[in-house]
């Protein structure tokens, strides 16, 4: 799979985001959260890389960074080639028509003020990509797509229900033809079976539209049916990085083992036969995180090792990337 | 036989809108056993949560309104109870946990305080004695230091450690009801890992009965004896865990369990999708309430709504069709 450099769509390199802390009269900086702390990978064209972890670990700061809604504290953020990092204003809004968002709470993401026609046509009046009736007319084409009928494009978001919403959320993705949209928990707040339309929707415009995704999730059920690989989150660094079945069938870190057991499985039967690992305690915080491992504190199995270095993120087997010092 | 601990009849709660009276609750009867853990799964506005608010009497009246119902429990109707009388059975003998133990825990009281009062309320301790018994149950649920930990303000707590907290104070006068409403919704996946077996650890030495309110058929089936699925303000299935999960019978539920991906899925296929949003209903419907949104939906289906009648044994479906030949029952 990373073999062919030419179908590398994306390319972070030690991406780092943090966000000073200022105390007293003077305001000094006393510290920083350290969001998203060193993280690397790759993504490959018309692949969805699907990145979970819980709360805090920094995986919507990551897709935040790599679109410069956020401008990184440090490392390269390469699409199709451009470090979008030091890109210019301009030519940066430019390379935002490539990239596009779908974000998590369809109540809040959508202005109550504009009406449907003027939420998924803005991105093209403000692109210039489209004029007039033509705005309309792709507006049109865009909600069906989605699968919401044309005939809805002039009311507003209160009259849609939340997976409505979402669909109009991601008609307005799609409008200017992106090759890349950062999908950042587009269906947590949403009902169980709506959850399963939107990811259908999903799925069908990735096939349609050779589109590539990074797949923000905590769901650790859902991430592993819509990604091809899926890259696990600890306190801003990446753990775990592998293809979906490798890392559901054969994970190597502790931390990925223990959420996966954590997972509640829809059947009582195999529900009572998995062993499960618990997980003491909660997650540190970001602003000190542990030397060493950032995962010793809760690991079941550090070693003092683990407090001295910080293991590195390295391929372990061909394609799978892990940062353990246990693992051989 | 164990004995019936709850016992809930034709339970109606309506809530008036600007829009117009909505009809959450339609006529929901079950019973919970001595001992026994009850899910009570459902998606946002079926009525999962408002019927045991109903039970408990804690809806707030008006806009809400329980119209009919009986709700038995030791022999009493807690639905025709003074408030005097219902309040000394919240708490102390049914109590309840919910969603976000942040809102439900009160910012500028100390974690003490707050566990201390029920304590001296329901119990008659003195401040000495509820201090010692709080210490107690913090270490019960698992809170390290406990004693320390007292004087801390919720914001001091993690998130995971309030639920602990919320969980400490609802058995602190050891119910024989505990009913969580998504207890662990607003949580992490590691940290609903151990809330669940917190619960289920509690449930063991302590020997209460379970009702656990969830969106989540997969914490349902690791933690229920009996679940109930509702939609628009019915129950359409209710079963022992391993017969509705083995045999899911209504279209709903089926629907349900296809349109969940599994973390130990191995093989790839679109979910199963049930198009359509749940509805909220303005009148009670002569029809069946999720016709308009099911495959198998036939001519009877809009003309009679079903009754919740038993396809096997313990296990009840409201339905006319057979999904597994299509054709009706």
């Amino acid at each position: 799979m990373s073999n062919n450099t030419a179908d590398i769509i994306l390319k972070v390199e030690d991406l780092k985001m943090h966000f000073p802390i200022y105390r007293g009269v003077f305001q000094r900086q006393v510290g920083a959260v350290r969001a998203v702390d060193g993280v690397s990978f790759n993504v490959m064209r018309g692949e969805t890389l699907g990145l979970v972890g819980e709360s805090g670990c920094g995986k919507s700061t990551a897709g935040r960074a790599i679109l410069q809604l956020y401008k990184p504290t440090a490392g390269e953020v390469n699409f199709e080639g451009v470090d979008l990092i030091k890109l210019r204003r301009e030519d940066l809004r430019k390379m935002r028509r490539k990239i596009q968002m779908i974000f998590q709470d369809p109540y809040a993401s959508l202005n109550p003020r504009m009406t449907v026609e003027q939420i998924v046509g803005e991105p093209l009046i403000v692109h210039s990509a489209a004029t007039g009736k033509e705005v309309q007319d792709r507006v049109e084409h865009l909600l069906e797509i989605v699968g919401l009928n044309p005939a809805f494009a002039t009311r507003y978001p209160h009259e849609f229900s939340g997976g409505q919403r979402q669909r109009i959320g991601v008609a307005r993705a799609l409008a200017l033809q992106p090759s890349f949209i950062i999908c950042d928990e587009p269906i947590s707040a949403l009902d169980v079976s709506i959850q399963a339309q939107v990811v259908n929707l999903l799925e069908q415009l990735q096939e349609d539209f050779n589109l590539t995704y990074l797949f923000i999730a905590h769901d650790l059920s859902m991430v592993r049916h819509i990604s091809r690989r899926v890259a696990v989150m600890y306190l801003g660094i990446f753990v775990e990085l592998t293809s979906r079945d490798e890392l559901y069938l054969n994970p190597l870190h502790p931390y990925t083992q223990a959420l996966l057991s954590a997972v509640p499985i829809p059947d009582p039967v195999v529900d009572a036969r998995r062993k499960r690992t618990i997980l003491e305690g909660d997650v540190p915080s970001p602003v000190n995180p542990p030397s060493g491992c950032r995962f010793r504190t809760r690991c079941p199995i550090a070693v003092p090792l683990c407090a001295e270095s910080r293991p590195e993120f390295r391929e372990v087997k061909p394609g799978h990337f892990v940062a353990c010092h246990l693992v051989k | 036989m164990p004995d019936i601990l709850l016992d809930v009849q034709g339970l109606e709660t309506t809530f008036k809108t600007p829009d117009g009276v909505v009809q959450a609750v339609n006529g929901v009867s079950f019973d919970l056993k001595e001992g026994e853990t009850l899910g009570v799964v459902g998606e946002s506005g079926c009525g999962k949560s408002v019927t045991m608010l109903s039970v408990l009497r804690l809806i707030q009246s008006p806009p809400g309104k329980i119209a009919a119902g009986k709700a038995f429990f030791f022999g009493q109707d807690l639905l025709q109870m003074s408030n005097e009388e219902i309040r000394h059975v919240r708490g102390a003998q049914i109590s309840m946990i919910f969603q976000d133990p942040m809102t439900s825990l009160n910012p500028v009281l100390t974690i003490g305080k707050q566990l201390e009062e029920p304590l001296m309320l329901h119990l008659g301790m003195t401040k000495k004695q509820a201090e010692d018994r709080s210490t107690e149950l913090l270490s019960m649920v698992g809170i390290p230091n406990a004693r320390d930990r007292l004087k801390d303000y919720p914001h001091q707590y993690s998130g995971g450690m309030r639920q602990r907290v919320m969980i400490a104070m609802a058995l602190s006068c050891s119910p024989q009801i505990l009913i969580a409403d998504e207890p662990t919704t607003a949580l992490d996946v590691t940290i609903q890992a151990q809330i669940t077996d917190l619960v289920k650890r509690l449930r063991n030495e302590l020997g209460m009965a379970i009702i656990w309110i969830t969106h989540d058929l997969g914490v349902v089936a690791g933690i229920a004896q009996r679940v109930m699925v509702m939609y628009g303000g019915y129950i359409i299935e209710e079963s022992d865990v391993n017969d509705l999960y083995a045999n899911p019978s209504h279209p709903y539920t089926l629907g349900l369990l296809g349109s969940l991906p599994r973390v130990d899925e191995t093989e790839r296929h679109r979910l199963y999708s049930i198009e359509g949003a749940p509805p909220v209903l303005y009148s009670r419907p002569n029809v069946c309430p999720f016709a308009p949104r099911c495959k198998w939906a036939m001519e009877h289906c809009w003309n009679e709504n079903p009754p919740l009648e038993p396809v096997a044994s313990r296990h009840n479906i409201a339905c006319w069709v057979d999904v597994k030949t299509g054709r009706p029952r």
